[in-house]
């Protein structure tokens, strides 16, 4: 009660002050009253105003009162200069709201714990070995049988759950014309129990639901799928659906926020891991390992154990593969398995952009800093303008600490404001970021809670950067002598090196983040415009499915019926579309000789699908409606070039996996298959009719149609398109459609993000070092204008004040830019990977940001030193 | 806690006593009654009175309210709570335990 009102009285100080004030005249005047002598009574009572402050000290909180004052202070300090306090507050704001936004999305994909009973003894099981050009590359897929042989192995140690990639299936909960899609995940029966997950509703999976292969058809549904596709409807349990060929019946929906375990992407349904039809395949990867470790067990007992058990698997499954090279044979037994803490799940979101969210938070981070540089600069001028208003302090009695406090209260004024603007700033700005990582058929959904974590963060940034920017000017402030400052003439040397060793740093910063920006830009710039070897414009794709695999022909007739559509020019086939990174990838052997170290791709397509596609036919002919895989076959130049040495190869043959012959009949151009980055594969295009051994043609469940439209826009006829495909042909359904031209971007989505990003932060970071610059500059005239005058007098030519003024602010800039190159170069090598065709040496990449930070140099220096020229002695000696 | 010997403690004691006598009453009155009562002995200054009173009703043991007099001027009249009273009890006894310790001395010495 008592520190309430204590409280309540800082904020009504003059009111307090006045009423002691009353309190105390009304004993003198009730003394002069019972006519004692007014003087003496005065004399008696003492000094009034001591008598106040005392009382007005015990019937409020001091330092709360003094800190009270001084955040009065500093906001009319902060209005008085409104134009650099604006620049200020808003440049800060930039800085922290684009670093909480990074932070956001960090800790969202990277750092936040899945909502599961201790996280922390979550593992995930991958294996490290060599990606199909040679190089090594990390997996994390599993096969079932290997599963369950480790789960019988570590039992005691640990229970292992194994939980499918999130696969966006079609669903329909009535017939097959409402399709709908959801995201899919398998999973072992126990994972809820052992997660600790309750149900919302109905009941969850237990060990019982997932014993016999294709015994259970049920599926739990995450609470943010019940809740927007059923309204929370409590009667969606018991509700049946079909997806794949399989009817589904829903049993329970999850509680709490979970929705799977591959972070970015929200799963929709779960079912039982024996529903896949890969249970029983031992050469069927399709699910990640995760492990729960028992309370109190380590690591690496249960990573050896589950190496055992993974070795001889290996070892018993590499006697299938007599016919492959040693070389692959003994790296596919040697593989070395893994076991990562994964508490904040696993995905390939997260694999995609963990470099890049780091290198952009390395980047808003020296932003930051940039910004923070220049409010130091900007408050270090100000103390100066300041000094004598702080001598006077001092001399009449202010302590070191309290003048600290005063600086100090301001700059909390400006953390405080520029945080304010900044929380709004990444309110928008993290879910924007993250919608510029979707792809149209790929959304990624991340939660962006702003609850304590991010609030923390925000807390923290705003405190840091008030003691970055605000320390130093409050120290130097404090630590005024007021004799010397009220004479005038404190030593402006030392703020001016303070001041200069910031714009270094700046310049350091600066020239970093637009080195790093350049390479992103340069990659993007490369990568998008790599010739893909074919033509996108006007191609549509439509990957289409069909109920049960129906025969070539059937697949033929649709094609036949969407050429009679208007609009469209071309009709083809195709396993998939290009750039989608589908890939088959065969061995190769020519004429009978063991297969070959270099893998090659293969793509069923059909008749009149390069030309759809416009890769040129250099030799030989297209496909033939009788033609058939395996017998013929169409390669690319790179295939020429590594099976024949470059030798025209019409006419001869090659055998694939199984002893499937083919004859080449064609050779075309080069083009991209799976996507932009890696260099051109040989490449084989096989029919899209294939028929069995005994010459029997096999039907199929799924392709794509590459339609070419005579149209300039071809989403145009996507929906007469769908609508046509099961007029041709009941049985078959379309289930997505995108344009060639999508497909292609989304092949560098990544990079534009980086790209424009990085762009936007250097330039944020050079205006900032260039007003930072012109401030500081500004200042140094200022502090010099009687020196300049009396040179001005003593007739120095112009030139000559204008290299005095900047010699020393653009020695600054190059030792700061110096710094920055070596930065730069050992910053380099942690971005390669993110990187594409472009190197850190390379001329342009390095010239380009130094000449940009030269210019900015040179336009923020200009007003100053017009400012310096123009000085004129005479007013400026009389003046002072 | 001030100590009880202290003279600030005293003047402590000495106000909660009259107010607990004579509700409402203002600063002056209490320094009158206190000079009065004493014999003119035991004389208050005048100014401290003041910021012994804030600290007492910062504590809670006096509560104080302002009233317009009949001349048109405002004062500002102090009365015990109940707090005050458990104060005064304590600080009442304190004080008996002290003076009777320091004449027992003076006897025995």
């Amino acid at each position: 009660m008592s520190w309430w009102s204590r409280m309540a009285n800082v904020f009504r100080g003059d009111l307090l002050s006045r009423e002691i004030d009353e309190e105390l005249e009304s004993h003198i005047e009730e003394a002069i009253e019972q006519g004692r002598d007014p003087a003496e009574a005065r004399r008696a009572f003492g000094a009034a105003l001591r008598r106040r402050e005392e009382s007005r000290d015990i019937r409020l909180i001091a330092w709360l009162d003094s800190l009270r004052a001084d955040a009065v202070f500093g906001w009319r300090q902060l209005k008085k200069n409104k134009v650099t306090s604006a620049a200020a507050i808003l440049s800060l704001a930039l800085a922290i709201g684009a670093c909480t936004s990074a932070f956001r999305i960090i800790d969202a994909l990277l750092l936040r714990p899945l909502p599961v009973t201790e996280p922390e003894r979550l593992y995930v099981l991958s294996r490290q070995g060599f990606g199909a050009d040679g190089k090594p590359a990390t997996y994390d897929g599993c096969e079932y049988p290997l599963f369950r042989q480790m789960r019988t192995a570590v039992r005691d140690k640990a229970e292992l759950i194994a939980i499918s990639y999130p696969m966006r299936m079609d669903v329909t909960y009535g017939s097959d014309h409402e399709m709908e899609r959801a995201y899919r995940q398998y999973i072992s029966g126990w994972m809820f129990g052992s997660f600790g997950l309750r149900p919302a509703l109905g009941r969850l999976f237990t060990e019982n639901d997932d014993l016999k292969p294709g015994a259970h058809p049920y599926a739990v549904l995450s609470y943010d799928y019940w809740s927007h596709r059923f309204g929370q409807d409590p009667k969606a349990i018991g509700r049946t659906f079909r997806m794949g060929n399989e009817l589904y019946e829903i049993i329970g929906v999850a509680a709490g926020r979970f929705t799977g375990t591959e972070t970015g992407t929200v799963t929709d349904i779960f079912v039982p891991t024996m529903m896949h039809a890969g249970v029983n395949r031992s050469n069927w990867s399709w699910f990640r390992t995760w492990a729960r470790l028992k309370p109190g067990v380590a690591v690496e007992p249960v990573r050896d154990r589950l190496r055992a058990v993974f070795r001889a698997f290996r070892e018993e499954r590499v006697k299938e593969f007599a016919g492959w090279p040693k070389q692959r044979r003994d790296r596919f037994v040697n593989e070395t398995l893994l076991l990562e803490p994964a508490a904040a799940g696993v995905s390939m979101l997260q694999r995609d952009y963990r470099r890049p969210l780091a290198a952009l938070g390395v980047l808003v981070a020296l932003v930051l800093l940039i910004a923070c540089a220049n409010v130091a600069n900007l408050m270090t001028a100000q103390a100066a303008a300041r000094a004598r208003e702080m001598a006077l302090r001092v001399s009449i009695g202010a302590g070191r600490w309290r003048l600290v406090q005063l600086v100090l209260v301001e700059s909390v004024w400006l953390a405080f404001l520029a945080s304010a603007i900044g929380g709004l700033f990444a309110w928008w700005s993290a879910p924007f970021v993250v919608g510029m990582i979707d792809s149209p058929d790929n959304p990624a959904r991340l939660s962006l809670p702003a609850d304590w974590r991010v609030l923390g963060f925000g807390l923290a940034l705003a405190l840091g950067v008030t003691f970055l920017f605000g320390l130093a000017p409050a120290l130097r402030a404090s630590g005024v002598k007021p004799v010397r400052a009220l004479k005038g003439g404190e030593d402006p040397h030392s703020r001016r090196r303070l001041m200069h060793a910031l714009v270094a740093v700046q310049a350091a910063f600066c020239f970093l983040v637009l080195f790093v920006a350049g390479l992103f830009v340069t990659t993007f710039d490369r990568l998008s415009n790599q010739p893909t070897g074919f033509s996108a414009e006007r191609i549509l794709t439509l990957d289409t499915v069909s109920e049960r695999a129906q025969p070539p022909a059937f697949w033929d007739q649709v094609a036949e019926h969407l050429r009679a559509v208007p609009g469209v020019e071309t009709v083809a086939l195709a396993g998939w579309a290009l750039l989608t990174d589908s890939s088959r990838t065969e061995f190769v052997s020519i004429n009978g000789a063991p297969p070959t170290e270099v893998l090659a791709y293969f793509l069923d397509v059909s008749p009149g699908w390069t030309e759809a596609m416009k890769i040129p036919l250099i030799d030989g002919r297209d496909f033939r409606a009788s033609d058939t895989s395996p017998g013929v076959a169409i390669v690319n130049n790179a295939f020429a070039k590594q099976y024949f040495n470059g030798e025209n190869p019409i006419g001869k043959s090659f055998e694939s996996r199984g002893g499937m012959r083919f004859q080449i009949v064609g050779l075309v151009r080069d083009a991209r298959y799976r996507n932009m980055r890696e260099p051109i594969l040989p490449t084989a295009y096989v029919p899209f009719h294939s028929i069995n051994a005994k010459g029997v043609s096999q039907p199929r469940s799924w392709g794509t149609f590459i339609v070419r439209t005579s149209g300039s826009n071809p989403l145009a006829l996507a929906s007469i398109l769908r609508r046509e495909v099961p007029r041709a042909r009941p049985e078959f359904r379309v289930s997505n459609i995108r344009t060639q031209t999508e497909i292609n971007q989304s092949q560098t989505v990544r990079e534009r993000l980086l790209a424009m990003l990085a762009l936007f932060f250097a330039v944020v970071a050079l205006l900032l070092a260039g007003v930072g610059l012109y401030g500081v500059l500004d200042y140094s005239v200022l502090q010099r204008r009687r020196e300049i005058g009396i040179r001005i007098a003593i007739g120095a030519q112009a030139g000559e004040i204008a290299r005095r003024v900047t010699v020393d602010i653009f020695a600054m800039v190059l030792v700061g830019a110096a710094a920055g190159v070596a930065l730069g170069m050992a910053a380099v090598r942690y971005i390669e990977s993110l990187l594409y065709q472009v190197k850190a040496t390379d001329l342009g990449v390095l010239a380009l940001p130094s000449l940009t930070i030269l210019a900015a140099a040179l336009l923020a220096a200009l007003p100053a030193v017009v400012r310096a020229v123009r000085i004129d002695p005479v007013t400026m000696l009389r003046a002072e | 806690m001030p100590k009880p010997d202290s003279l600030q403690g005293s003047l402590d004691l000495l106000v909660l006593k009259i107010l607990s006598r004579r509700p409402r009453l203002h600063g002056y009155a209490i320094m009158s009654a206190i000079q009065g009562m004493s014999g003119e002995v035991l004389r208050v200054e005048e100014g401290s009175l003041y910021p012994a009173l804030h600290r007492m009703e910062e504590a809670g043991w006096i509560r104080a309210e302002w009233i317009t007099k009949d001349t048109g001027r405002r004062a500002r009249m102090y009365e015990l709570t109940a707090a005050g009273k458990k104060r005064l009890a304590v600080a009442e006894s304190r004080w008996q335990a002290v003076t009777s310790a320091v004449n027992r001395v003076l006897r025995m010495a």
